[in-house]
Order: C-alpha cells, then sequence, then structure tokens
C-alpha cells in the first residue's frame, strides 16, 4: 500500500478559510455540536409532548400521535432534509417562502427543523415506551387521591418515567449528533463535509478522516459519561437496582 | 401552492426511478442484510468469546463503527476499499472498485456492527444450561452454535432483525453522498433537470413511506406471533 501520509497537513493554511486545516476541522465540529444540541432541545420537547399524548385515554390525540410517530420514522432523514429544503419553502406563501429561502444559515436551520421532527419522533416512541412501562397501579393510585389526569402525570407518571428512559434517551442523543452529518447533502458545513472537502483539497484522505473519527469519539465519550453521570445523580435509591451500590 | 403541480413529471420517469433506483436500493439492502447478519452473527460469537483478545477485537471494531456517523463510514469505505483491494493481491496502485461493490461492502460491514448488537441479545437469552447440556452430549462449540444456540437465537430475534433492515433500507438514500444511482439520486437528478423538486421529493418521500410502513406493520404482527409461541 503506497500512500503518502503527511500527518503535518493539518497546520497548512486552507485554501476554503482563513485558517488552517485544523481550525477548519474544529469550526466543522462547533457547526456538529451547534446542530446537534439545538435539535437534541426541541427533539426533546416535541417527543416528550407527543410521547405523552399517546399513552392518554383521549383516542383522537392517540391516533394523532401515532400518525405523528409513523410519519417521521419511515421517510428517510436524507429525504426529509430535501423535503424541508427545497419542498417546503416553496409551499409557504410566496413572500414567507421567500423570506425562509433568504435567511441566512439556512442549511443550518432547515437540518435543525428536519432532525428535530426526525429525532422526536423517536424520542416520543422511547417517552411512550418508558410511561407504559410503569405499574397501571400507578395511575389509579393518582386517581383514586383525586389527582386530575393531568396533576397524575405532572406528579406521578412523568417523573418516574424520565428516569426510566435516561438510558435510551442519552444514545438518542448520540444517534442526532451523528445524524446531523446528513446536513452536508443540503449544504451545511459540519465536521463530516469539511474532513470531505479537506479531503479534495489536499488528497490527504486518510489523515482527514482519521481526525474526524477522533473528534466524533471525543464527542461520544464526553456524552456518555456526562449522561451517567446524570443517571446516577437523578436516580431513585432503591429503584432501578444497580446504579445506587448499595 | 399546488397550481403548478406537475403530474406528468413523475408519469414520464416513475419507470426510471422505480425498475432501476428503486431495484438498485432493494438489491443493496437485500445483499447488506444478508450478508451484515452473517458477519453480524460472527461478531456477536467473537464479542462472547472466552478468549480475551478476540471479544476485545470485535468489541472495539462494533464500538467505533456505531459511534461515527454513517456517512462518514461511507467515505471511508469509498477510499480505503481500493487500497485495501491493492493491498490484499499486493499490487503497487490501488484498484478500481465498482460503485455498487463499494456501496455493499460499505453496508454489510456497517450493518454488521448493529445486527452484531441484536444477536449478542440473542444469544444471551438463551439459557447457558442448554449450552452446558450441548457440551454434556460431546457437541464442540460449532456444533452447539450451529445446532442448538444460534437456531433459537435467530428465531427469537427475527423481528427486531427485520426492524433495523427496515433502518437498513432508509440508509442505503445515504449513498447519495457518493452519486451512486440509488432511487433518492435518481429522483434528485430528474428533478434538477426537469425543474420539478416539489414532485420529485414528494414522490420519493410518498414511496418509502408507503413501503416502510407496510414492512412495519408487518414486523409487528410477526412480532405477535413469535412472542404468543414463546
Amino acid at each position: 500500500m503506497n500512500y503518502n501520509w503527511n500527518w503535518d497537513i493539518f497546520w497548512e493554511l486552507s485554501p476554503d478559510a482563513t485558517g488552517t486545516y485544523m481550525e477548519t476541522l474544529l469550526f466543522g465540529l462547533r457547526w456538529t455540536l451547534a446542530t446537534g444540541v439545538t435539535a437534541w432541545i426541541f427533539a426533546l420537547l416535541l417527543g416528550a409532548v407527543v410521547g405523552t399524548v399517546r399513552t392518554t385515554p383521549i383516542k383522537w390525540m392517540v391516533i394523532l400521535g401515532d400518525a405523528y410517530v409513523e410519519l417521521f420514522r419511515n421517510i428517510p432523514l436524507l429525504v426529509q432534509m430535501f423535503l424541508w429544503f427545497f419542498v417546503v419553502p416553496e409551499l409557504l406563501p410566496t413572500d414567507w417562502g421567500t423570506r425562509v429561502k433568504q435567511m441566512p444559515n439556512a442549511s443550518f436551520w432547515t437540518a435543525v427543523v428536519a432532525l428535530s421532527f426526525f429525532t422526536s419522533s423517536r424520542v416520543a416512541e422511547q417517552v411512550r415506551a418508558g410511561i407504559q412501562s410503569l405499574p397501571g397501579g400507578q395511575l389509579m393510585a393518582g386517581t383514586a387521591l383525586g389527582l386530575t389526569l393531568p396533576q397524575t402525570y405532572r406528579y406521578v407518571l412523568l417523573p418516574m418515567a424520565c428516569r426510566i428512559i435516561l438510558p435510551p434517551l442519552s444514545s438518542e442523543f448520540l444517534n442526532v449528533i451523528k445524524n446531523s452529518s446528513v446536513a452536508l447533502a443540503i449544504g451545511l458545513m459540519e465536521l463530516t463535509a469539511r474532513a470531505r472537502s479537506m479531503q479534495e483539497f489536499s488528497f490527504q484522505v486518510f489523515e482527514a478522516f482519521t481526525v474526524a473519527t477522533v473528534m466524533y469519539l471525543l464527542v461520544n465519550s464526553v456524552v456518555v459519561v456526562v449522561m451517567r453521570w446524570l443517571e446516577r445523580w437523578v436516580s431513585i435509591p432503591g429503584y432501578a437496582g444497580k446504579s445506587t451500590g448499595i | 401552492m399546488f397550481e403548478n403541480f406537475d403530474l406528468d413529471t413523475i408519469s414520464r420517469s416513475w419507470e426510471v426511478l422505480i425498475f432501476q433506483g428503486l431495484a438498485f436500493t432493494i438489491k443493496v439492502t437485500l445483499l447488506a442484510m444478508v450478508g451484515g447478519i452473517f458477519f453480524g452473527t460472527l461478531l456477536a460469537m467473537m464479542r462472547l468469546s472466552s478468549i480475551k483478545a478476540i471479544s476485545w477485537i470485535a468489541g472495539a471494531y462494533v464500538n467505533l463503527l456505531r459511534s461515527i456517523p454513517l456517512v462518514l463510514v461511507i467515505f471511508w469505505f469509498f477510499f480505503l476499499v481500493p487500497y485495501l483491494g491493492a493491498w490484499v493481491i499486493s499490487s503497487p496502485t490501488p484498484i478500481k472498485v465498482g460503485a455498487f461493490a463499494s456501496a455493499l461492502i460499505t453496508f454489510i460491514m456497517f450493518e454488521a456492527c448493529y445486527y452484531c448488537e441484536i444477536m449478542r441479545a440473542g444469544i444471551q437469552s438463551i439459557p447457558r444450561g442448554q449450552v452446558n447440556a450441548g457440551s454434556a452430549l460431546g457437541l464442540n462449540y460449532w456444533q452447539v452454535m450451529g445446532h442448538v444456540v444460534l437456531p433459537q437465537a435467530i428465531r427469537n430475534m427475527i423481528p427486531v432483525l427485520l426492524t433495523q433492515t427496515i433502518v437498513l433500507f432508509q440508509d442505503v438514500s445515504l449513498v447519495y453522498i457518493i452519486s451512486l444511482p440509488d432511487f433518492v439520486s435518481l429522483a434528485s437528478k430528474i428533478a434538477q433537470r426537469d425543474g420539478r423538486l416539489i414532485e420529485m421529493y414528494l414522490f420519493v418521500a410518498v414511496v418509502y413511506f408507503v413501503i416502510c410502513l407496510a414492512l412495519s406493520m408487518l414486523v409487528k404482527r410477526l412480532q405477535l406471533r413469535v412472542a404468543f409461541v414463546r
């Protein structure tokens, strides 16, 4: 295998921006994190609402919630990005559409919207599973105490469900960071896109991809450590066993 | 809003889209599923191996590929496979790998990691006593795996394996980034040629939605049946 390794390439100036290749990649990492975290916040809010609604006894809301989840789960993320980027602005009233298209950082906001809806359907599924995994007696106990349905959810069901679904949620958070790389197809210059463009300018394919990979691994490890700490911090002693240690 | 909607562009190109684009996507999906389950099962057996080195290697590979985005993995393999091929046949220059083979290798190697985790759970769900019983009967490792553990593990995991295949079917759309002629790439080429982005992308979305929804409903019914027998 004769490939010219050149690790010094990272300290050379890149042609597309004002800094070295390393700075370009770090800038890409910032876009990746910004996209992932922003989309994650919206996805959590939306997913929590939709997932909760799907467990209520109100039938039409359950059907609506199910339809929402099926809609965003059964279309590939790439196609959803294209829909939000190319199709939705055209379907809006003309002056709105123009305003959307002229927005600064349009690809960033499109990516955030697409990722939020896509991820929220997965979060909703976790939230529903979390609430349904609670013993049915909890809802009855809440009702017997005279709590209204919203109160039962607020004080009994949701605080427990939140803790149960923390581990699957943290892997969804990792997914949303990874999925933000799909946004390169609509022109967002995040980490993978920058590694790709570095390869095009410098021909140092494997150096570029190695560093991008290491950056993703670092982000992953940080998220895993933080989420583990969070799981321990919110765990209820005596419930869900292992984490308390005694 | 929909006054300029042009169904004609779809009626002119749907045959190409379905019989070339979607056919390519389905072909990659099915072959990657077979290869992925095969290598995934091997990886799972390696991860559960009592030999530390083997289980460490498999674990490292699976965790590495699971923590980087598929888009980056596609790029990696796209550039790496020609060099690896050259290394295998000791050729001085990178060999040429066809687009189809490149995509297939990528998805087999990537999905194997996800199938591995499913198969690992499947193997671990088989009571340990069955392995011991097999050994007591004088079966060796491969016989115990092949005749006792894996048939049950695969059977129990069929719904999950199929769900993962639906994810794989959606993921194949990402070969768009290395411009392979899959369903999405062809649609976007035709969309740009005809200037009909709205119609084309909506058509693609509807086709994906219908197929994936139908498949996931089938899997749900299958799940009930499998669960019932157990």
